[in-house]
């Protein structure tokens, strides 16, 4: 029994390099999520006014002024940050509480802008308190924020992407460590041997058997099983294959504009049907015309929100697509107006379904209920829009056979539902038993 | 062994002093191989960045790209609009009322379109007069699309801007002005207040434009007798729904008689009700729609209509006995129906027309109303004639032609046409280089009415308005348009009618009349010709047959209008030209039609020739000196001997694509715009060849296909012996085949849900092939040209089925049929059958899919493409069709259609679907069917389909009425009622439960969803 001593220190020194290895790289992991705590900690700095408040000012802003003025930009009135610093403080106030009557009474400055806006009206203000204007004041006296906040908000995405590469890592130590087990196993087998000999321990001689091969090929049974068993394979995988071509599940083509539903529906919880708005009528939903896109963009110019640096979604980046969408309507943010040079945008049609199959928004969206998410899957997450579901018409059987028909509260159903429920004998009616199986309800 | 043999190639080696020999020793080719051609100088080769290598590079790559490449699915772009019109939703229609109004057709309809694209041709129900779109009109929207429609104006066949074009033509008018030249504006009848208006305004400023309304095909006799008689150049309007008899002779009312569309009315008279039905006399020449759908038809010829005419006026009259029987038993019914009866007559002649008018008169017939005339009809033949005089003598110097092709339509129109290029000033206002505009010095592009605003006054007091429904698709301006703008107004067309229409609208805004496309007024507009007055005097008084008689020949030739191609003004129009003619079911055609027994005197005939299809003689027809050559000749049963027949609108060859360049140009032979011409014929050499769809002139005596009965047994006799269930033999006891006793299949429950049933009311149906063309336009039926249609592969959903008696009538072809017995006797006697009789009985039925709940073509199906829906619709998976047509064999009823070539997008079938124009006008919501699949009739599922959602969508029930096909929706006969019959209120239940009902081979117990009703004919003479 001495001699397998030898073996078992080899054994212990592997797995003692393993755990130390192991350990070393945990540490340092931890190390870097602690590194990326710290860099979290200094956030926004501001320069808080003394006379009042900004942050109610922020919320006054957004409610009283945003529809109509921006802190940086002209809109439809001139742009409010320094505002204080440009106008006499009663003045200013006065102005924001009635400035028609500042208008009318001939004040040079207010006719003077009043003219610059072309005659455009603001509404008066009267129920706003000196603190609220105050308030205002402070908030649109903030220095504008430094771009070296986006650096930092940056921050947890930049160790994600770091745990990525760790992982690779880790595969890679792993598979350095078993290439390591598999030597020293044939060290081990080969130090035994050498000690069976020296002990003289004579191996019996193996019977000169026939290789597996042949026995293989002699059995013609098992040749028989085994040509079925490749033979349905193959089939099952060639169906595969054929059963997949021209499905396009998870097809994420590069659009024109890099429009984001997880901004739009997600971050900003913009309904489906604000923007598609033809899903409710129409068998189409409706790729958005720019208009609608216009209704909010006269006004967002910019992005503020979260950006990803690891795929480049910056805030320069969305400015840019803001940009295109301006560039294809037509219109000239600066002057705010359209200049009826339009490009229409050639957007890259994601669900396609063939000419052959009729399938009608409508009748989802509006008479069954269904949420667009059931067929579009979480549009509200997806930076790029993909193909979620594979749209062929098993997937459509599938749920027209287990779906029940939302009958509530209408008329066309009442009559109907009486009688095919006794027929069936059901409360609740799928799809399929109200005849959505049938050939002509979709192909014709 | 060494031979001494030499073997030679040409003589020239034999020679041995040959310098070729020499060379070809030498070299491999006698010639230096001229490699530096293009190998070019070695600089050149050098400095290319292409080397050999690379090339092969390159095209190993391209060749693999483009297989990867094709491994791909394509990538599909999708363009929305950048700022969205509000009033379109994509996939929703909208609907516009408009009007047509193309100097032939005048129709209040609505267009369907579809993104702003006008599809479909639908019935405004909102017009009281003339809101049913005929074949032509609903085929209309088809020659929008026209890929040879002129794009823009030319001067000197120069294409120009309009802002060049106007300027230049008014100067030119101030400039004819100036010199005093007459300068002719020959129109179409416009029928517009506001034209009428804006005309009167351009003869003021230029004093030496006169104004001449040319009708190509002329109603200029009648319009003549109506002022005479009552002081109005128009046409009396007729409501034959209040008729009891109808006596027409020579008139085809159903057709395109003084502009037709009065078969709504007499439809709603056929269908007996409580007993009773109106009674309809045809005296004519040609078999026409009218004489088809009459109860009694009596062939005569031009010359003995006038007789007839006076016979029933009840002055003597020469004519031969039967006639004269059939005559006085019309003169006893009209007497004895009184206001209820009316005479109307299509002869080309002021005496009889004025005849007719005065026997209306004298019954006090409530049908005729000459208070308000119709006045879509306005030219005056003297007129036009003296124009084509006054153009070859010279004393015309300029000519403007609107919605004319006078060098097309003129009789003998070559003489005119050298006067014509020699004129100072030739201007034509056209929507396609026709045969005048090619020849103009000025040709302005018009659009096509659904691009246009217009208005009409198509009955007096009735007024209907034109918007357009698309924006103009090349550079165009109405003729309107033009003319402010050389009288230099600034205001639009539109503001114009805008202006006429508001003091005419009394309580009903601008907006709501354009909305409704129709409006009534009392108010009186000025028409051009308002100054002449009722004391014209009777200057045609020999009238137009006795010209006719007196001329030379030996036939009465008698023109027409076909239902398909009317006066020839859509002519490049596919749909039309494929479009079977209800009589003769032969399409891409004109012939001149003569009876079986002047055929047979002149050694003309028809044969079916091996492929099945229909060949026959040519003729050579001349009067008056004219002759026009190689004319097919058609055996036309029930044509009066001694008459021949020649449709017009035909052998149109300017801009017309090569394919719809068919048939000979009878306007050639229209001399003086008679109706009626003597001609000779002489036989040609040469066989023609027909596009004729149905071979099988009669049933054979098989009462099963269409049902018939008279009045007087379908008012006293019981149901069972005229309209008795077929009966099968079930352990030898006769069982009526609707017992489920003799089924095969256990029956589904058809009580839940929709059911929709077809009814064809064959007693208001009239044959007039609107639904076919409302069917074509729907379901994006593809063209298959006239070579396929010889073929038999003709692609129509729906057909409309004529059938010939071959005995007096159909009834007693059954007769016949039944008493045969015994070998010699079918033999001999079912031979007879076939044949028509000399003025056979007529009968229409429109054949669709028949949607059998018990369907063979589904059991027959090895991949189940067609397949039983719960609503009774046989639907039609084309995607899973392999095409083998067991389907179409096992039907009994033939409506299947397979198509056996790719008719889209495809060189060989150079119709609509082959260019992105014409493609413009398919259906968005029916597939585009391909190569290898057969297609039928869907029952248009994809309407009730719509119908269903939009009442799911506002959570309703559905009303009576709003399930419709395109076929039962264009029917505005009321023939076709579609609907739900689970709805026990529904009209269509009504008609399940009618005991007219039967199925078409009922026997067969196929259980169809489309039912007939018998047809009924009133034969009781007084």
């Amino acid at each position: 029994m001495k001699k397998v001593e030898y073996p078992n220190l080899l054994f212990k020194f592997s797995s003692f390099v393993l755990t130390a290895l192991l350990l070393i790289f945990t540490n340092t992991l931890s190390a870097q999520e602690d590194a990326t705590v710290e860099t979290e900690e200094p956030a926004t700095e501001t320069v808080v006014d003394l006379a009042g408040d900004p942050a109610a000012g922020r919320q006054l802003f957004n409610s009283n002024c945003a529809a109509c003025h921006q802190l940086d930009r002209k809109a439809i009135g001139p742009a409010l940050r320094g505002m204080a610093q440009r106008y006499e403080k009663e003045w200013l106030y006065s102005w924001i509480r009635n400035s028609q009557a500042l208008v009318q009474a001939g004040d040079p400055i207010a006719v003077a802008l009043f003219n610059e806006y072309n005659g455009s009206v603001m509404q008066a203000f009267p129920q706003l308190t000196d603190k609220d204007l105050d308030d205002l004041v402070a908030y649109t006296s903030q220095p504008k924020a430094e771009p070296v906040a986006a650096t930092t908000d940056g921050g947890p995405t930049t160790s994600g992407s770091e745990g990525g590469i760790s992982n690779t890592l880790v595969l890679g130590l792993l598979i350095v460590v078993m290439l390591m087990l598999v030597i020293m196993l044939f060290m081990v087998s080969n130090v035994l041997k050498k000690i069976a000999q020296a002990n003289n321990v004579v191996y019996p001689d193996k019977e000169k058997t026939t290789p597996i091969w042949k026995a293989f090929i002699q059995n013609q049974f098992l040749v028989l099983v085994s040509v079925v068993f490749l033979m349905l394979a193959g089939a099952y995988y060639a169906y595969g294959f054929f059963m997949q071509v021209g499905v396009d599940q998870g097809y994420a083509p590069i659009q024109p504009i890099h429009f984001s539903h997880k901004i739009h529906s997600g971050d900003n919880q913009i309904d489906c049907n604000y923007c598609h708005s033809s899903a409710r009528k129409s068998k189409h939903s409706g790729i958005p015309s720019l208009n609608v896109c216009m209704s909010c963009h006269e006004n967002i110019y910019e992005y503020n929100g979260e950006v990803d640096l690891a795929e480049g979604y910056t805030k320069e980046f969305y400015d840019a697509e803001i940009q295109k969408l301006y560039a294809a309507v037509g219109w000239d943010p600066e002057e705010r107006v359209y200049t009826g040079e339009e490009q229409p945008v050639k957007w890259e049609r994601i669900h396609n379904l063939p000419d052959l199959a009729y399938f009608n928004h409508a009748q989802h969206v509006n008479v069954a209920g269904i949420d667009c998410q059931t067929c579009h899957g979480p549009v509200e997450e997806m930076e790029i829009l993909y193909q979620y579901s594979p749209l062929t018409m098993g997937w459509c059987i599938d749920c027209h056979r287990t779906t029940d028909v939302d009958l509530k509260g209408n008329e066309y159903y009442e009559k109907i539902h009486a009688e095919l429920s006794k027929k069936y004998g059901v409360e609740k009616l799928t799809a399929a038993q109200m005849g959505a199986l049938e050939c002509g309800k979709c192909h014709y | 062994m060494a031979s001494s043999k030499k073997y030679w190639k040409s003589v020239e080696e034999l020679n041995e002093n040959s310098s070729i020999v020499e060379t070809l020793k030498q070299n491999e080719f006698v010639e230096q191989i001229p490699t530096d051609e293009f190998l070019g100088d070695k600089e050149t080769l050098e400095n290319s960045s292409t080397t050999r290598r690379d090339f092969l590079k390159y095209v190993g790559f391209t060749t693999a790209a483009a297989s990867l490449a094709a491994c791909e699915g394509p990538v599909i772009k999708s363009i929305p609009y950048v700022i969205h019109p509000d009033e379109i939703v994509p996939g929703l229609a909208n609907f516009y009322a408009t009007t047509v109004a193309d100097g032939f057709d005048f129709a209040s309809i609505l267009v369907k379109t579809r993104e702003g694209r006008p599809i479909k041709i639908e019935n405004n129900s909102l017009a009281t007069t003339k809101g049913g779109a005929n074949a032509r009109v609903q085929g209309s929207v088809l020659s929008l699309y026209d890929k040879n429609r002129l794009q823009g104006p030319l001067v000197d066949g120069e294409s120009v801007d309009w802002d060049y074009f106007n300027p230049l033509v008014a100067t030119r008018l101030d400039n004819l002005a100036a010199s005093g030249s007459e300068v002719v504006l020959l129109t179409q009848t416009f029928a517009s207040p506001s034209t009428s208006k804006l005309i009167k305004e351009l003869t003021s400023k230029y004093s030496n434009i006169r104004h001449v309304t040319y009708d190509t095909v002329s109603s200029s006799e009648a319009l003549d007798a109506f002022q005479m008689k009552y002081g109005e150049r128009a046409l009396a309007d007729y409501d034959f729904a209040k008729a009891e008899v109808i006596v027409s002779v020579g008139a085809d009312f159903l057709g395109d008689w003084q502009g037709g569309g009065y078969d709504a009315g007499y439809a709603k008279g056929r269908v007996p009700k409580e007993g009773k039905m109106s009674r309809h006399i045809q005296f004519e020449s040609l078999m026409t729609l009218s004489g088809a759908n009459a109860d009694k038809r009596v062939p005569v010829t031009p010359g003995q209509q006038k007789e007839v005419l006076k016979a029933l006026a009840g002055r003597s009259a020469d004519l031969p006995e039967g006639v004269q029987e059939a005559v006085s038993n019309a003169r006893r019914q009209l007497q004895k129906d009184g206001s209820k009866a009316v005479v109307v007559c299509g002869l080309m002649d002021v005496e009889a027309q004025t005849m007719a008018l005065e026997i209306n008169e004298s019954l006090g017939s409530q049908v005729i109303d000459t208070a308000k005339p119709r006045m879509i009809r306005q030219g005056k033949s003297q007129d036009v004639l003296n124009v084509i005089q006054g153009v070859k003598s010279g004393a015309i110097k300029g000519m403007i032609t609107v919605g004319v092709d006078p060098l097309y339509s003129f009789p003998n129109a070559t003489d005119f046409a050298e006067a014509y290029k020699n004129l100072e000033f030739t201007l034509a206002f056209a929507m396609r280089e026709d045969a005048t505009a090619s020849e103009s010095q000025f040709v302005a592009a018009t659009p096509h009415y659904l691009e246009s605003w217009g208005d009409v006054q198509i009955k007096k007091g009735h007024f209907a308005l034109s918007q357009p429904t698309i924006r103009p698709l090349f550079n165009t301006k109405q003729f309107q348009e033009c003319v402010l703008s050389w009288l230099g107004e600034e205001k639009t067309y539109y503001d114009y009618i805008k202006e006429t229409a508001t003091p005419l609208l009394g309580g009903t805004s601008w907006n709501q009349a354009l909305h409704d496309g129709v409006f009534e007024s009392n108010a009186t507009v000025a028409t051009e010709n308002e100054t002449v007055s009722g004391t014209m005097e009777s200057a045609s008084s020999e009238g137009a047959l006795a010209m006719a008689a007196s001329a030379e020949g030996d036939f009465d030739l008698i023109f027409y209008t076909k239902t398909n191609m009317g006066d020839g003004q859509n002519a490049n129009n596919p749909w039309l030209q494929e479009m079977p003619d209800p009589i003769s079911r032969t399409s891409w055609d004109n012939y001149m039609t003569i009876s079986a027994a002047d055929a047979e005197t002149l050694g003309l005939i028809n044969k079916h020739v091996a492929t099945g299809a229909l060949n026959g003689s040519y003729v050579n027809i001349t009067a008056n000196g004219v002759a026009l050559e190689n004319v097919p000749v058609l055996i036309q049963p029930g044509q009066a001997r001694g008459t021949v027949g020649l449709a017009f609108g035909f052998g149109k060859t300017h801009n017309i694509q090569k394919e719809m360049q068919v048939g000979v140009n009878a306007y050639s032979l229209y001399n003086n715009f008679n109706g009626v011409q003597r001609v000779s014929l002489e036989k040609a050499s040469g066989e023609h060849e027909f596009a004729c769809v149905q071979l099988h002139n009669t049933m054979m005596g098989r009462g099963d296909i269409i049902r018939e009965t008279t009045l007087e047994i379908f008012n006293t006799a019981d149901q069972k012996e005229w309209n008795s269930m077929a009966e099968v033999a079930l352990n030898h006891i006769n069982t009526p085949v609707d017992s489920p006793d003799v089924d095969l299949w256990e029956a589904f429950d058809r009580s839940i849900g929709h059911h929709f049933k077809l009814s064809i009311d064959l007693n208001a149906c009239t044959g007039c092939g609107a639904c076919v063309i409302a069917c074509h336009a729907e379901n994006n039926v593809p063209v298959v040209g006239k070579t396929e249609v010889r073929r038999s592969r003709d692609m129509h959903w729906l057909r409309i089925d004529r059938y010939y008696s071959s005995e007096e009538t159909i009834n007693a072809d059954i007769d016949k049929k039944k008493a045969i017995s015994g070998l010699g006797e079918s033999l001999s006697q079912f031979g007879e059958l076939e044949n028509p009789s000399e003025n056979p009985q007529v009968a229409f039925q429109p054949v669709m899919c028949q949607h059998c709940n018990h369907a063979p073509c589904e059991t027959v199906c090895p991949v189940a493409a067609t397949s039983h829906g719960r609503q009774g619709q046989n639907q039609m998976a084309y995607n899973r069709c392999v095409g083998t047509r067991y389907c179409a064999n096992n039907c009994p009823y033939k409506v299947r259609r397979f198509n056996w070539f790719l008719y889209s997008q495809n060189d060989e079938f150079d119709y609509h679907m082959n260019n992105d124009l014409g493609r413009m006008v398919v259906n968005p919501d029916v597939t585009v069917r391909s190569r290898g699949v057969m297609e039928k009739c869907s029952m248009c599922i994809q309407k009730t389909q719509m119908t269903i959602l939009e009442a799911k969508k506002e959570g309703r029930q559905i009303k009576d009425g709003e399930f419709q096909t395109a076929c039962s929706s264009a029917c505005d006969k009321g023939a076709m009622v579609f609907g739900d019959v689970n709805d026990e209120e529904s009209l269509i239940a009504e008609k399940y439960n009618d005991k007219r009902r039967y199925h078409m081979i009922e026997y067969l117990g196929t259980k169809p969803n489309v039912m007939y009703q018998v047809k009924v004919r009133n034969t009781e003479e007084v």
